[in-house]
Protein backbone atom coordinates (compact mmCIF):
# COMPACT_ATOMS: atom_id res chain seq x y z
CA UNK A 1 0.00 0.00 0.00
CA UNK A 2 2.67 2.63 1.17
CA UNK A 3 4.91 1.51 -1.95
CA UNK A 4 1.67 2.60 -4.10
CA UNK A 5 1.34 5.77 -2.56
CA UNK A 6 4.94 6.39 -2.84
CA UNK A 7 4.89 5.38 -6.19
CA UNK A 8 1.82 7.71 -7.48
CA UNK A 9 2.94 10.42 -5.32
CA UNK A 10 6.86 10.03 -7.01
CA UNK A 11 6.25 9.03 -10.73
CA UNK A 12 5.56 12.97 -11.59
CA UNK A 13 9.96 13.52 -11.18
CA UNK A 14 9.88 10.84 -14.47
CA UNK A 15 6.75 12.78 -16.19
CA UNK A 16 8.75 15.04 -18.29
CA UNK A 17 5.89 16.12 -20.53
CA UNK A 18 1.94 16.16 -21.04
CA UNK A 19 2.10 13.04 -23.11
CA UNK A 20 3.48 11.47 -20.28
CA UNK A 21 1.40 12.78 -17.95
CA UNK A 22 -1.79 11.35 -20.66
CA UNK A 23 -0.41 7.89 -20.17
CA UNK A 24 -0.05 8.16 -16.68
CA UNK A 25 -3.52 9.11 -16.33
CA UNK A 26 -5.00 6.44 -18.82
CA UNK A 27 -3.11 3.84 -16.71
CA UNK A 28 -4.82 5.30 -13.28
CA UNK A 29 -8.00 4.80 -15.38
CA UNK A 30 -7.73 1.65 -16.19
CA UNK A 31 -6.21 0.72 -12.75
CA UNK A 32 -9.13 1.34 -10.95
CA UNK A 33 -11.45 -0.38 -13.66
CA UNK A 34 -9.05 -3.45 -13.19
CA UNK A 35 -8.88 -3.50 -9.40
CA UNK A 36 -12.97 -3.60 -9.50
CA UNK A 37 -13.00 -6.13 -11.97
CA UNK A 38 -10.33 -8.30 -10.06
CA UNK A 39 -12.56 -8.54 -7.22
CA UNK A 40 -14.66 -10.15 -9.50
CA UNK A 41 -12.42 -12.43 -11.42
CA UNK A 42 -9.71 -12.91 -9.27
CA UNK A 43 -11.13 -12.99 -6.07
CA UNK A 44 -14.82 -14.67 -6.63
CA UNK A 45 -13.77 -16.60 -9.78
CA UNK A 46 -16.41 -15.30 -12.02
CA UNK A 47 -15.66 -13.86 -15.44
CA UNK A 48 -16.72 -11.22 -17.45
CA UNK A 49 -16.42 -10.45 -20.85
CA UNK A 50 -18.82 -7.29 -20.48
CA UNK A 51 -17.20 -4.84 -18.38
CA UNK A 52 -16.58 -2.15 -20.84
CA UNK A 53 -20.28 -2.02 -21.16
CA UNK A 54 -20.30 -0.73 -17.40
CA UNK A 55 -17.59 1.59 -18.11
CA UNK A 56 -19.68 2.91 -21.19
CA UNK A 57 -22.63 3.15 -19.24
CA UNK A 58 -20.50 5.44 -16.75
CA UNK A 59 -18.64 7.44 -19.94
CA UNK A 60 -21.90 7.63 -21.70
CA UNK A 61 -24.32 8.20 -19.48
CA UNK A 62 -21.93 10.73 -17.28
CA UNK A 63 -21.58 12.78 -20.96
CA UNK A 64 -25.10 12.43 -22.15
CA UNK A 65 -26.33 14.10 -18.56
CA UNK A 66 -23.94 16.64 -18.62
CA UNK A 67 -23.92 17.62 -22.40
CA UNK A 68 -27.57 17.37 -22.59
CA UNK A 69 -29.39 17.72 -19.87
CA UNK A 70 -27.03 20.03 -18.07
CA UNK A 71 -26.35 18.31 -15.00
CA UNK A 72 -23.45 19.09 -12.42
CA UNK A 73 -20.26 16.84 -13.96
CA UNK A 74 -20.09 15.25 -10.39
CA UNK A 75 -23.80 14.61 -10.10
CA UNK A 76 -24.24 12.81 -13.23
CA UNK A 77 -20.71 10.82 -12.46
CA UNK A 78 -22.72 9.05 -9.52
CA UNK A 79 -25.80 8.88 -11.41
CA UNK A 80 -23.97 7.30 -14.15
CA UNK A 81 -22.26 4.30 -11.57
CA UNK A 82 -25.16 4.05 -9.89
CA UNK A 83 -27.46 2.87 -12.77
CA UNK A 84 -24.53 0.63 -13.81
CA UNK A 85 -24.47 -1.02 -10.90
CA UNK A 86 -28.34 -1.38 -10.74
CA UNK A 87 -27.78 -2.91 -14.07
CA UNK A 88 -25.48 -4.81 -12.79
CA UNK A 89 -27.95 -6.29 -10.08
CA UNK A 90 -30.86 -6.70 -12.32
CA UNK A 91 -28.85 -8.96 -14.88
CA UNK A 92 -26.65 -10.47 -12.67
CA UNK A 93 -29.12 -12.20 -10.76
CA UNK A 94 -30.26 -14.81 -13.75
CA UNK A 95 -26.92 -14.64 -15.55
CA UNK A 96 -24.53 -15.50 -12.33
CA UNK A 97 -26.01 -18.48 -11.83
CA UNK A 98 -24.74 -19.71 -14.92
CA UNK A 99 -20.97 -21.42 -14.79
CA UNK A 100 -17.50 -21.56 -16.46
CA UNK A 101 -17.84 -20.66 -20.51
CA UNK A 102 -21.78 -20.12 -20.07
CA UNK A 103 -21.57 -17.04 -17.83
CA UNK A 104 -18.63 -16.00 -20.31
CA UNK A 105 -21.27 -16.08 -23.34
CA UNK A 106 -23.59 -14.22 -21.44
CA UNK A 107 -21.61 -11.37 -19.82
CA UNK A 108 -20.37 -11.08 -23.62
CA UNK A 109 -23.79 -10.51 -24.80
CA UNK A 110 -24.25 -8.39 -21.98
CA UNK A 111 -21.29 -6.30 -23.44
CA UNK A 112 -22.34 -6.47 -27.34
CA UNK A 113 -25.84 -5.41 -26.94
CA UNK A 114 -24.85 -2.15 -24.17
CA UNK A 115 -22.51 -1.36 -27.24
CA UNK A 116 -24.54 -1.42 -30.11
CA UNK A 117 -27.02 0.39 -28.59
CA UNK A 118 -24.36 2.91 -27.76
CA UNK A 119 -23.05 3.02 -31.54
CA UNK A 120 -27.20 3.23 -32.88
CA UNK A 121 -28.75 5.05 -30.91
CA UNK A 122 -26.97 8.47 -31.98
CA UNK A 123 -29.60 11.35 -31.04
CA UNK A 124 -28.23 10.77 -27.75
CA UNK A 125 -24.72 9.31 -27.85
CA UNK A 126 -23.38 10.81 -31.46
CA UNK A 127 -23.47 7.05 -33.06
CA UNK A 128 -20.27 6.13 -34.57
CA UNK A 129 -18.88 9.72 -34.77
CA UNK A 130 -18.90 9.87 -30.99
CA UNK A 131 -19.73 12.84 -28.52
CA UNK A 132 -18.18 15.98 -27.01
CA UNK A 133 -18.17 15.64 -23.15
CA UNK A 134 -17.87 19.07 -20.86
CA UNK A 135 -14.67 19.39 -18.28
CA UNK A 136 -15.07 17.84 -14.93
CA UNK A 137 -16.52 21.36 -12.93
CA UNK A 138 -17.64 21.19 -9.08
CA UNK A 139 -18.94 24.47 -7.83
CA UNK A 140 -17.55 26.77 -10.88
CA UNK A 141 -13.75 25.01 -10.08
CA UNK A 142 -13.03 23.62 -13.46
CA UNK A 143 -10.35 20.42 -13.38
CA UNK A 144 -8.13 21.18 -16.22
CA UNK A 145 -4.54 20.49 -16.66
CA UNK A 146 -3.02 16.91 -17.10
CA UNK A 147 -1.00 17.64 -13.56
CA UNK A 148 -4.90 18.37 -11.79
CA UNK A 149 -5.92 14.90 -13.53
CA UNK A 150 -2.73 13.38 -12.73
CA UNK A 151 -3.10 13.81 -8.95
CA UNK A 152 -7.14 13.63 -8.79
CA UNK A 153 -6.88 9.74 -10.74
CA UNK A 154 -3.90 9.05 -8.42
CA UNK A 155 -5.68 9.68 -5.22
CA UNK A 156 -8.89 7.78 -6.96
CA UNK A 157 -6.90 4.70 -7.00
CA UNK A 158 -5.24 4.68 -4.09
CA UNK A 159 -8.31 4.91 -2.39
CA UNK A 160 -9.70 2.24 -4.74
CA UNK A 161 -6.86 0.01 -4.19
CA UNK A 162 -7.16 0.52 -0.39
CA UNK A 163 -11.32 -0.10 -0.10
CA UNK A 164 -10.40 -3.32 -2.07
CA UNK A 165 -8.12 -4.52 0.56
CA UNK A 166 -9.92 -4.02 2.92
CA UNK A 167 -13.19 -5.72 1.57
CA UNK A 168 -10.81 -8.55 0.86
CA UNK A 169 -9.72 -8.94 4.39
CA UNK A 170 -13.26 -8.29 5.61
CA UNK A 171 -15.71 -11.49 6.02
CA UNK A 172 -17.36 -10.36 2.73
CA UNK A 173 -13.78 -10.76 0.91
CA UNK A 174 -13.58 -13.84 3.04
CA UNK A 175 -16.59 -15.57 1.51
CA UNK A 176 -15.91 -14.16 -2.31
CA UNK A 177 -12.77 -16.43 -2.30
CA UNK A 178 -14.12 -19.17 0.05
CA UNK A 179 -16.87 -19.72 -3.31
CA UNK A 180 -13.78 -19.01 -5.49
CA UNK A 181 -12.57 -22.31 -4.11
CA UNK A 182 -15.40 -24.17 -3.33
CA UNK A 183 -18.64 -22.85 -3.89
CA UNK A 184 -20.40 -26.12 -2.50
CA UNK A 185 -18.56 -25.90 0.54
CA UNK A 186 -18.97 -22.06 0.97
CA UNK A 187 -22.84 -22.09 0.83
CA UNK A 188 -22.80 -26.07 3.80
CA UNK A 189 -20.77 -23.09 5.63
CA UNK A 190 -23.59 -20.55 5.40
CA UNK A 191 -22.22 -18.19 2.83
CA UNK A 192 -25.14 -17.23 0.33
CA UNK A 193 -23.20 -17.71 -2.97
CA UNK A 194 -25.30 -15.95 -5.56
CA UNK A 195 -25.96 -12.89 -3.08
CA UNK A 196 -21.82 -12.00 -2.91
CA UNK A 197 -21.16 -13.21 -6.45
CA UNK A 198 -24.09 -10.54 -7.23
CA UNK A 199 -23.03 -8.08 -4.92
CA UNK A 200 -19.19 -8.28 -6.42
CA UNK A 201 -20.31 -7.93 -10.15
CA UNK A 202 -22.52 -4.80 -8.97
CA UNK A 203 -19.46 -3.71 -7.00
CA UNK A 204 -17.21 -3.91 -9.92
CA UNK A 205 -19.47 -2.75 -12.34
CA UNK A 206 -20.27 1.03 -10.35
CA UNK A 207 -16.11 1.04 -9.91
CA UNK A 208 -16.14 0.44 -13.97
CA UNK A 209 -18.60 2.97 -14.98
CA UNK A 210 -17.06 5.50 -12.41
CA UNK A 211 -13.70 5.14 -14.33
CA UNK A 212 -15.68 5.35 -17.70
CA UNK A 213 -17.48 8.72 -16.62
CA UNK A 214 -13.73 10.30 -15.61
CA UNK A 215 -12.23 8.83 -18.71
CA UNK A 216 -14.82 10.80 -20.59
CA UNK A 217 -14.64 13.86 -18.71
CA UNK A 218 -10.71 13.92 -18.97
CA UNK A 219 -10.51 13.20 -22.53
CA UNK A 220 -13.35 15.36 -22.99
CA UNK A 221 -14.70 13.38 -25.75
CA UNK A 222 -15.93 9.81 -26.19
CA UNK A 223 -16.43 6.95 -29.30
CA UNK A 224 -18.07 3.29 -29.05
CA UNK A 225 -14.30 1.96 -29.59
CA UNK A 226 -14.13 1.91 -25.67
CA UNK A 227 -17.41 0.00 -25.25
CA UNK A 228 -16.33 -2.89 -27.55
CA UNK A 229 -15.80 -6.36 -27.09
CA UNK A 230 -12.31 -5.68 -27.56
CA UNK A 231 -11.98 -3.55 -24.39
CA UNK A 232 -13.82 -6.29 -22.63
CA UNK A 233 -11.18 -8.56 -23.27
CA UNK A 234 -8.08 -6.03 -22.90
CA UNK A 235 -9.53 -5.39 -19.08
CA UNK A 236 -9.81 -9.01 -18.42
CA UNK A 237 -6.61 -9.63 -20.09
CA UNK A 238 -5.04 -7.02 -17.76
CA UNK A 239 -5.96 -8.32 -15.17
CA UNK A 240 -4.62 -11.88 -15.38
CA UNK A 241 -1.73 -10.55 -17.16
CA UNK A 242 -1.02 -8.49 -13.34
CA UNK A 243 -2.46 -11.73 -11.50
CA UNK A 244 -5.68 -13.15 -10.18
CA UNK A 245 -6.61 -12.65 -6.99
CA UNK A 246 -3.74 -9.55 -6.42
CA UNK A 247 -4.80 -5.77 -6.08
CA UNK A 248 -1.40 -4.52 -6.68
CA UNK A 249 -1.01 -7.43 -10.01
CA UNK A 250 -4.33 -5.85 -11.08
CA UNK A 251 -2.51 -2.13 -10.92
CA UNK A 252 0.82 -3.50 -12.36
CA UNK A 253 -1.02 -5.15 -15.17
CA UNK A 254 -3.23 -2.05 -16.58
CA UNK A 255 0.09 -0.05 -16.07
CA UNK A 256 1.88 -2.46 -18.07
CA UNK A 257 -0.51 -3.68 -21.07
CA UNK A 258 -1.84 0.44 -21.15
CA UNK A 259 1.94 1.65 -21.14
CA UNK A 260 3.55 -1.39 -23.29
CA UNK A 261 1.96 -0.39 -26.82
CA UNK A 262 2.92 3.27 -26.63
CA UNK A 263 6.62 1.35 -25.98
CA UNK A 264 6.17 -0.56 -28.75
CA UNK A 265 5.66 1.97 -31.64
CA UNK A 266 9.67 1.56 -32.58
CA UNK A 267 8.16 -1.55 -33.65
CA UNK A 268 6.31 -0.05 -36.53
CA UNK A 269 3.54 -2.07 -38.20
CA UNK A 270 4.91 -5.17 -36.05
CA UNK A 271 3.90 -3.47 -32.55
CA UNK A 272 0.74 -5.76 -32.43
CA UNK A 273 2.98 -9.05 -32.95
CA UNK A 274 5.56 -8.19 -30.19
CA UNK A 275 2.57 -7.38 -27.70
CA UNK A 276 1.07 -10.43 -28.86
CA UNK A 277 4.41 -12.36 -28.14
CA UNK A 278 4.68 -10.56 -24.32
CA UNK A 279 1.82 -11.96 -23.39
CA UNK A 280 1.95 -15.58 -24.55
CA UNK A 281 5.90 -15.41 -23.15
CA UNK A 282 4.54 -14.53 -19.70
CA UNK A 283 1.43 -16.69 -19.45
CA UNK A 284 3.46 -19.72 -20.49
CA UNK A 285 6.12 -18.56 -17.95
CA UNK A 286 4.32 -16.96 -15.27
CA UNK A 287 0.91 -18.41 -15.29
CA UNK A 288 -0.54 -17.15 -11.98
CA UNK A 289 0.43 -13.58 -13.50
CA UNK A 290 3.60 -11.27 -13.01
CA UNK A 291 2.79 -10.18 -9.60
CA UNK A 292 2.27 -13.66 -7.60
CA UNK A 293 4.91 -15.10 -9.53
CA UNK A 294 7.55 -12.35 -8.21
CA UNK A 295 6.09 -12.61 -5.10
CA UNK A 296 6.37 -16.06 -4.26
CA UNK A 297 10.24 -16.19 -5.91
CA UNK A 298 11.04 -12.83 -3.63
CA UNK A 299 9.89 -15.33 -0.73
CA UNK A 300 12.12 -18.28 -1.94
CA UNK A 301 14.72 -16.21 -1.69
CA UNK A 302 14.17 -14.67 1.37
CA UNK A 303 14.00 -18.51 2.81
CA UNK A 304 16.97 -19.83 0.44
CA UNK A 305 20.04 -18.35 2.45
CA UNK B 1 -38.22 -34.93 20.85
CA UNK B 2 -35.81 -35.77 17.78
CA UNK B 3 -33.53 -32.95 16.47
CA UNK B 4 -33.55 -34.38 13.10
CA UNK B 5 -36.93 -36.41 11.84
CA UNK B 6 -37.36 -37.15 8.12
CA UNK B 7 -40.34 -39.17 6.79
CA UNK B 8 -40.67 -40.38 3.68
CA UNK B 9 -37.63 -39.42 2.17
CA UNK B 10 -36.77 -39.96 -1.67
CA UNK B 11 -34.70 -38.92 -4.59
CA UNK B 12 -34.42 -40.23 -7.88
CA UNK B 13 -32.29 -39.46 -10.60
CA UNK B 14 -33.85 -40.34 -13.79
CA UNK B 15 -35.77 -43.37 -13.02
CA UNK B 16 -32.83 -44.35 -10.09
CA UNK B 17 -34.32 -44.19 -6.72
CA UNK B 18 -31.37 -43.40 -4.75
CA UNK B 19 -32.82 -43.16 -1.99
CA UNK B 20 -35.72 -44.67 -1.17
CA UNK B 21 -39.04 -43.71 0.99
CA UNK B 22 -36.81 -43.86 3.75
CA UNK B 23 -37.61 -42.82 7.61
CA UNK B 24 -35.49 -42.00 10.21
CA UNK B 25 -34.82 -40.10 13.62
CA UNK B 26 -31.93 -38.47 15.28
CA UNK B 27 -31.77 -37.85 18.81
CA UNK B 28 -30.12 -34.54 20.20
CA UNK B 29 -26.72 -35.71 21.32
CA UNK B 30 -26.29 -38.93 19.71
CA UNK B 31 -23.44 -40.16 17.71
CA UNK B 32 -25.26 -41.22 14.96
CA UNK B 33 -24.14 -43.83 11.66
CA UNK B 34 -25.00 -44.14 8.76
CA UNK B 35 -23.11 -47.38 6.85
CA UNK B 36 -23.79 -49.64 3.82
CA UNK B 37 -22.32 -50.53 1.04
CA UNK B 38 -21.23 -48.24 -1.91
CA UNK B 39 -23.76 -46.67 -3.81
CA UNK B 40 -26.41 -47.55 -1.22
CA UNK B 41 -27.37 -43.97 -1.06
CA UNK B 42 -25.24 -42.50 1.61
CA UNK B 43 -23.87 -39.38 -0.21
CA UNK B 44 -26.42 -38.71 -1.21
CA UNK B 45 -28.78 -39.03 1.91
CA UNK B 46 -26.26 -36.39 3.18
CA UNK B 47 -26.62 -34.06 0.04
CA UNK B 48 -30.69 -34.21 1.27
CA UNK B 49 -29.57 -33.17 4.80
CA UNK B 50 -27.54 -30.43 3.91
CA UNK B 51 -29.58 -28.82 1.29
CA UNK B 52 -27.75 -29.87 -2.26
CA UNK B 53 -30.57 -32.31 -3.67
CA UNK B 54 -33.74 -31.42 -3.65
CA UNK B 55 -35.31 -34.78 -2.50
CA UNK B 56 -38.28 -35.59 -4.90
CA UNK B 57 -40.31 -36.63 -2.32
CA UNK B 58 -40.19 -36.53 1.36
CA UNK B 59 -40.17 -34.16 4.35
CA UNK B 60 -37.72 -33.10 7.10
CA UNK B 61 -38.19 -32.01 10.75
CA UNK B 62 -35.65 -30.12 12.99
CA UNK B 63 -36.43 -29.63 16.47
CA UNK B 64 -40.07 -31.34 15.58
CA UNK B 65 -40.75 -28.47 13.15
CA UNK B 66 -41.07 -28.49 9.04
CA UNK B 67 -37.54 -27.56 7.72
CA UNK B 68 -37.92 -24.61 5.67
CA UNK B 69 -34.57 -23.96 4.91
CA UNK B 70 -34.65 -24.51 0.13
CA UNK B 71 -30.32 -23.32 -0.22
CA UNK B 72 -27.72 -24.94 1.55
CA UNK B 73 -26.69 -21.95 2.88
CA UNK B 74 -29.90 -21.85 4.92
CA UNK B 75 -29.66 -25.50 6.14
CA UNK B 76 -26.48 -24.05 7.38
CA UNK B 77 -28.30 -21.30 9.09
CA UNK B 78 -30.88 -23.39 10.99
CA UNK B 79 -27.66 -25.28 12.34
CA UNK B 80 -26.46 -28.20 9.90
CA UNK B 81 -22.60 -28.03 9.06
CA UNK B 82 -20.68 -31.10 7.01
CA UNK B 83 -17.82 -32.22 5.98
CA UNK B 84 -17.01 -33.70 2.36
CA UNK B 85 -15.87 -37.22 1.44
CA UNK B 86 -13.98 -35.87 -1.42
CA UNK B 87 -12.29 -32.91 0.33
CA UNK B 88 -13.72 -28.97 -0.46
CA UNK B 89 -10.96 -27.37 1.24
CA UNK B 90 -11.09 -23.19 0.34
CA UNK B 91 -7.47 -24.31 -1.26
CA UNK B 92 -7.12 -20.34 -2.04
CA UNK B 93 -7.03 -19.07 1.21
CA UNK B 94 -4.77 -20.28 4.47
CA UNK B 95 -6.07 -22.93 7.18
CA UNK B 96 -6.69 -20.14 9.43
CA UNK B 97 -8.68 -18.09 7.04
CA UNK B 98 -10.47 -21.84 6.36
CA UNK B 99 -11.54 -21.87 9.39
CA UNK B 100 -12.68 -18.53 9.83
CA UNK B 101 -14.53 -18.54 6.45
CA UNK B 102 -16.82 -21.35 8.90
CA UNK B 103 -17.51 -18.81 11.06
CA UNK B 104 -19.32 -16.47 8.22
CA UNK B 105 -23.04 -16.88 9.87
CA UNK B 106 -21.81 -15.44 13.31
CA UNK B 107 -20.15 -12.59 11.82
CA UNK B 108 -22.62 -9.34 10.80
CA UNK B 109 -21.00 -7.36 8.44
CA UNK B 110 -21.94 -5.15 6.11
CA UNK B 111 -20.46 -4.09 2.82
CA UNK B 112 -19.80 -0.22 3.53
CA UNK B 113 -18.32 -1.63 6.98
CA UNK B 114 -16.18 -4.26 5.08
CA UNK B 115 -15.16 -1.80 2.62
CA UNK B 116 -13.96 1.24 5.15
CA UNK B 117 -12.78 -1.05 7.46
CA UNK B 118 -14.95 -0.06 10.51
CA UNK B 119 -13.41 -0.38 13.92
CA UNK B 120 -16.27 -2.49 15.12
CA UNK B 121 -15.48 -5.23 12.52
CA UNK B 122 -11.98 -4.43 13.19
CA UNK B 123 -12.39 -5.87 16.58
CA UNK B 124 -14.41 -8.45 15.18
CA UNK B 125 -12.20 -9.86 13.09
CA UNK B 126 -9.83 -10.62 15.67
CA UNK B 127 -12.33 -12.52 17.54
CA UNK B 128 -12.75 -14.14 14.84
CA UNK B 129 -9.18 -15.14 14.16
CA UNK B 130 -8.61 -16.40 17.70
CA UNK B 131 -11.95 -18.66 17.89
CA UNK B 132 -10.45 -20.11 14.69
CA UNK B 133 -7.06 -20.74 16.33
CA UNK B 134 -8.93 -22.19 19.08
CA UNK B 135 -10.85 -24.81 16.74
CA UNK B 136 -7.63 -25.59 14.84
CA UNK B 137 -5.45 -26.63 18.12
CA UNK B 138 -9.08 -28.60 18.98
CA UNK B 139 -8.61 -30.56 15.92
CA UNK B 140 -4.91 -30.58 16.67
CA UNK B 141 -3.91 -28.89 14.06
CA UNK B 142 -2.12 -25.63 15.68
CA UNK B 143 0.94 -26.28 13.89
CA UNK B 144 -0.51 -25.27 10.80
CA UNK B 145 -1.81 -21.88 11.65
CA UNK B 146 0.24 -20.17 9.49
CA UNK B 147 0.02 -22.26 6.49
CA UNK B 148 -1.69 -22.05 3.25
CA UNK B 149 -4.34 -24.88 3.04
CA UNK B 150 -2.51 -26.45 -0.17
CA UNK B 151 0.49 -27.16 1.95
CA UNK B 152 -1.43 -29.40 4.57
CA UNK B 153 -1.15 -33.61 4.31
CA UNK B 154 -4.31 -34.92 3.26
CA UNK B 155 -5.21 -35.95 6.73
CA UNK B 156 -4.64 -32.65 8.23
CA UNK B 157 -7.34 -31.83 5.27
CA UNK B 158 -9.29 -33.95 6.88
CA UNK B 159 -9.58 -32.25 10.31
CA UNK B 160 -9.57 -28.95 8.47
CA UNK B 161 -12.74 -29.56 7.04
CA UNK B 162 -14.07 -30.88 10.58
CA UNK B 163 -12.86 -27.50 12.11
CA UNK B 164 -14.55 -25.35 9.49
CA UNK B 165 -17.92 -27.39 10.16
CA UNK B 166 -17.48 -26.59 13.94
CA UNK B 167 -16.37 -22.81 13.04
CA UNK B 168 -20.31 -22.46 12.09
CA UNK B 169 -21.04 -23.89 15.58
CA UNK B 170 -23.71 -26.45 14.13
CA UNK B 171 -26.17 -28.29 16.29
CA UNK B 172 -26.29 -31.02 13.90
CA UNK B 173 -22.64 -31.98 12.16
CA UNK B 174 -22.04 -34.61 9.34
CA UNK B 175 -19.51 -36.65 9.02
CA UNK B 176 -19.14 -37.97 5.21
CA UNK B 177 -16.18 -40.07 5.49
CA UNK B 178 -13.51 -39.02 8.07
CA UNK B 179 -11.54 -41.68 8.00
CA UNK B 180 -11.07 -42.30 4.65
CA UNK B 181 -7.83 -42.90 3.49
CA UNK B 182 -6.24 -41.98 6.61
CA UNK B 183 -4.09 -44.92 8.60
CA UNK B 184 -4.30 -46.41 11.85
CA UNK B 185 -3.40 -43.81 14.13
CA UNK B 186 -5.29 -40.94 12.34
CA UNK B 187 -7.45 -42.76 12.54
CA UNK B 188 -7.89 -43.18 16.46
CA UNK B 189 -7.09 -39.36 16.44
CA UNK B 190 -10.13 -39.05 14.36
CA UNK B 191 -12.30 -41.37 16.83
CA UNK B 192 -10.87 -39.41 19.86
CA UNK B 193 -12.06 -36.21 18.13
CA UNK B 194 -15.26 -37.49 16.86
CA UNK B 195 -16.01 -38.00 20.76
CA UNK B 196 -14.73 -34.56 21.90
CA UNK B 197 -16.84 -32.77 19.19
CA UNK B 198 -19.95 -35.52 20.51
CA UNK B 199 -18.74 -34.03 24.37
CA UNK B 200 -19.59 -30.57 23.45
CA UNK B 201 -23.04 -31.43 22.55
CA UNK B 202 -23.23 -31.62 19.34
CA UNK B 203 -24.94 -34.21 17.51
CA UNK B 204 -23.40 -36.28 14.94
CA UNK B 205 -23.96 -37.88 11.95
CA UNK B 206 -21.42 -40.41 10.77
CA UNK B 207 -21.24 -41.91 7.08
CA UNK B 208 -18.24 -44.11 7.48
CA UNK B 209 -17.06 -47.62 6.11
CA UNK B 210 -14.47 -48.63 8.99
CA UNK B 211 -16.44 -50.56 10.73
CA UNK B 212 -14.30 -50.43 13.90
CA UNK B 213 -14.54 -46.82 14.11
CA UNK B 214 -18.35 -46.79 13.58
CA UNK B 215 -18.99 -49.65 16.66
CA UNK B 216 -16.52 -47.64 18.80
CA UNK B 217 -18.27 -44.56 19.12
CA UNK B 218 -21.96 -44.84 17.58
CA UNK B 219 -24.98 -44.95 20.17
CA UNK B 220 -27.31 -45.58 17.09
CA UNK B 221 -26.62 -47.07 13.57
CA UNK B 222 -28.63 -46.98 10.29
CA UNK B 223 -27.65 -49.56 7.79
CA UNK B 224 -29.16 -48.93 4.07
CA UNK B 225 -28.46 -50.48 0.90
CA UNK B 226 -29.94 -49.37 -2.53
CA UNK B 227 -31.45 -46.27 -0.49
CA UNK B 228 -34.14 -48.65 1.47
CA UNK B 229 -33.35 -49.01 5.58
CA UNK B 230 -32.34 -52.41 5.71
CA UNK B 231 -31.73 -52.40 9.70
CA UNK B 232 -31.29 -50.07 12.57
CA UNK B 233 -30.70 -49.76 16.11
CA UNK B 234 -28.54 -49.86 18.39
CA UNK B 235 -24.14 -51.29 17.06
CA UNK B 236 -24.83 -54.74 18.92
CA UNK B 237 -28.49 -55.31 17.53
CA UNK B 238 -26.68 -54.11 13.88
CA UNK B 239 -23.87 -56.49 13.92
CA UNK B 240 -25.84 -59.24 14.47
CA UNK B 241 -28.81 -58.66 12.11
CA UNK B 242 -28.52 -61.45 9.76
CA UNK B 243 -29.64 -59.03 6.77
CA UNK B 244 -26.68 -56.95 7.59
CA UNK B 245 -24.51 -59.83 7.89
CA UNK B 246 -25.22 -60.87 4.35
CA UNK B 247 -25.75 -57.69 2.33
CA UNK B 248 -22.68 -55.94 4.11
CA UNK B 249 -20.83 -56.99 6.28
CA UNK B 250 -20.26 -60.70 4.97
CA UNK B 251 -19.62 -59.28 1.61
CA UNK B 252 -15.57 -58.98 2.25
CA UNK B 253 -15.42 -56.04 4.18
CA UNK B 254 -14.54 -57.37 7.59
Amino acid sequence: MLALIAGVALLPLALANNYHYEIAILVGLNAIVCVGLNLLIGYAGQISLGHAGFFGIGAYGSAILTARYGWPPLAALVAASAAAAALAFAVGRPILRLRGHYLAMATLGLGIIISIVVATEDRYTGGPDGMSVPPLALAGFTLAGERAWYWLVGALLVATVWLSLNLIESPVGRALRALHGSEVAAEVSGIDSARHKLLAFALSAAIAALAGALTAHYAGFITPGKVTFLHSIELVVMVVFGGMASTFGAVVGAAVLTALPQLLTVFKEYEMVVFGSVMMLTMIFMPRGLVPTIAALAARRRKAP
Amino acid sequence: MSLLRAEGLSKEFGGVRAIDALDFEIQPGAVFSIIGPNGAGKTTLLNILTGIYRPSAGRLWLDDRLLAARAPHEFAAAGIGRTFQNLQIFFNMSALENVMAGRHLHERCTLAAALLRAPRLVRAERACRSRAAELLAFVGLDAYERSAADALPYGALKRLEIARALAAEPRLLLLDEPAAGLNPSEIREIDGLIQRISGLGITVVLVEHNMKLVMGVSQRVLVLDYGRKLAEGNTETVRNNPRVIEAYLGAGEH
